[in-house]
């Protein structure tokens, strides 16, 4: 397997101001912070919804319950799988019920793990509606799911994959366009 | 990642897979708290429990984190005597297996039955006891529950106190704490101890009030009077007088130790009342993190198949 970076899709300012822009509109859409509740997938998706969440604090100046989701157990591909994918701690240490859910995660694809999300946040309770808001959406979904806001819409092919690299895992914030040749 | 697709014991496991182990079961232990205490995980895979020895707690614990991961089980019980050994086994399983099923738990009487079990079946093999040998998962749910509750294992002392001999929770719990390079303390009367036993890197002491003052952890076993033959020590009070765990003995330590006992307690004989109920025991705790263990040992064998086969 022989990886080339491609093109780097957004740089460090670039996720800044989408991730300013991702707030307000989560806002405009909300019409304010009633009810509103934010949950990040695991691993990106928990920083970007932590981002997103000091963002709305700075604007509207309060608190938005912030919760993280771990959706590994709900993956429809365990069976598949050749490696176990590490399992991390899922914390959402609020009720959900009635609540506007904002699933947040760093980039839509299949819509496979938004579909898991789906199914283990009804196990937590039922919430009044649930968005979805992505950082980016590179296309080829497998099951009708779309992206209520996305930060940026960017066509790919198969063979290619997204990577998204964030200072609190990884040192800096980038996306990068990776070319993968067997 | 786990190098087996079976869980027969901890002998020769490393320390990345007793940490895989416990880091799945800490992100398990989060489902307990949710309205829907459920995964679909393991949906339409199919678990067998085979328990031909008497147990509750084991049973049900295995039944529970089968149910929450969403598998279907079913259970068959057997008293030890009605069973023969070797070849009836082999055979029980055999049959079932032809029923297509993905996973057995298996308890026996007698030390080794679940590798001989994982010698001749497909399907993963998780051993809930042999004999007097392992007892793989309750170790792994003690280790769980001390660091839960002192952080790094690999700092601490911890005592393993009374029928070592028969005792297959001490061994598994010998076996992989000493993977992880923590130190391990055997106390009990020198016949429960068994002999050559310092050979797997523990220390041994005859003596409950030397060992006291330096432990962090007592984990305290059940007399397993069951399994000895007669004249092993004088009295259960004589017992109780010179091992068992007692608030006066703990007033000489030097830190809070934590309490543990896998059950089920003889309590006045190895543990006093107050002593269980108080409030440095997590025998508690230990029940629920048994759950959580079970779920990722299952969880992490059954996605390991793939790549083996």
């Amino acid at each position: 397997m022989k990886e080339t970076i491609k093109a780097t899709l957004l740089t460090e300012e670039d996720i800044q101001r989408i991730i300013t822009r991702l707030s307000h509109e989560i806002l405009e859409k909300n019409r304010g912070t009633e009810n509103l509740v934010l949950i990040g997938l695991r691993t990106r998706g928990a920083y970007l919804a932590e981002r997103i969440s000091n963002k709305i604090h700075e604007i509207e100046n309060k608190e938005i319950p912030t919760g993280y989701l771990d959706v590994t157990f709900y993956r429809d591909d365990f069976r598949k799988r050749l490696k176990q994918p590490s399992v991390e701690i899922s914390s959402i240490p609020f009720a959900i019920d009635d609540k506007n859910i904002v699933i947040i995660d760093d980039v839509l694809y299949t819509g496979r793990t938004v579909r898991a999300a789906l199914d283990a946040l009804m196990d937590y309770g039922r919430p009044a509606r649930i968005y979805l808001v992505v950082l980016l959406d590179r296309g080829h979904r497998e099951l009708p799911i779309r992206a209520d806001l996305v930060g940026k819409s960017i066509p790919t092919s198969i063979g290619e994959e997204v990577r998204v690299r964030m200072k609190e895992a990884d040192n800096e914030d980038t996306v990068l366009l990776v070319g993968i040749a067997e | 990642m786990l190098k087996s697709k079976h869980l027969l014991g901890l002998d020769g496991i490393s320390r990345e897979e007793i940490y895989t182990i416990l880091d799945t079961a800490r992100s398990f232990r989060e489902i307990f708290d949710r309205p829907v205490k459920r995964v679909p995980t393991l949906q339409g895979q199919t678990v067998v429990n085979l328990f031909f020895e008497p147990s509750t707690r084991t049973r049900i614990s295995f039944e529970l984190a089968e149910k929450r991961l969403s598998a279907d089980i079913v259970n068959f019980t057997s008293s030890a005597s009605s069973v023969k050994k070797g070849e009836t086994l082999i055979d029980t399983v055999r049959n079932i297996e032809a029923m297509k099923i993905d996973m057995v738990v298996v308890r026996h009487v007698s030390p080794g039955a679940p590798h001989l079990l994982s010698r001749v079946v497909n399907a993963n093999v998780i051993n809930a006891g042999d004999g007097g040998h392992e007892h793989p998962t309750q170790a792994l749910l003690d280790m769980m529950t001390i660091r839960e509750k002192l952080g790094n294992l690999e700092d601490l002392t911890i005592a393993l106190v009374g029928d070592i001999s028969h005792s297959r929770v001490s061994m598994s719990n010998i076996y992989g704490l000493r993977a992880l390079g923590v130190r391990v303390i055997v106390c009990g009367p020198s016949t429960l101890i068994p002999r050559e036993i310092e050979e797997l890197g523990v220390e041994i002491y005859h003596n409950i009030d030397e060992i006291i003052p330096q432990v962090d952890v007592l984990n305290i076993l059940r007399l397993q009077l069951e399994r000895q033959r007669r004249g092993l020590f004088p009295s259960l009070r004589e017992y109780h007088n010179y091992f068992g765990i007692t608030r006066e003995r703990l007033e000489n330590a030097s830190k809070p130790i934590l309490i543990m006992h896998p059950g089920p307690m003889n309590r006045g004989v190895e543990i006093s009342s107050d002593v269980a109920d108080s409030e440095h025991s997590v025998i508690l705790e230990q029940v629920t993190n048994g759950v959580a263990v079970r779920m990722a040992v299952l969880y992490l064998l059954a996605g390991g198949t793939s790549e083996i086969n």
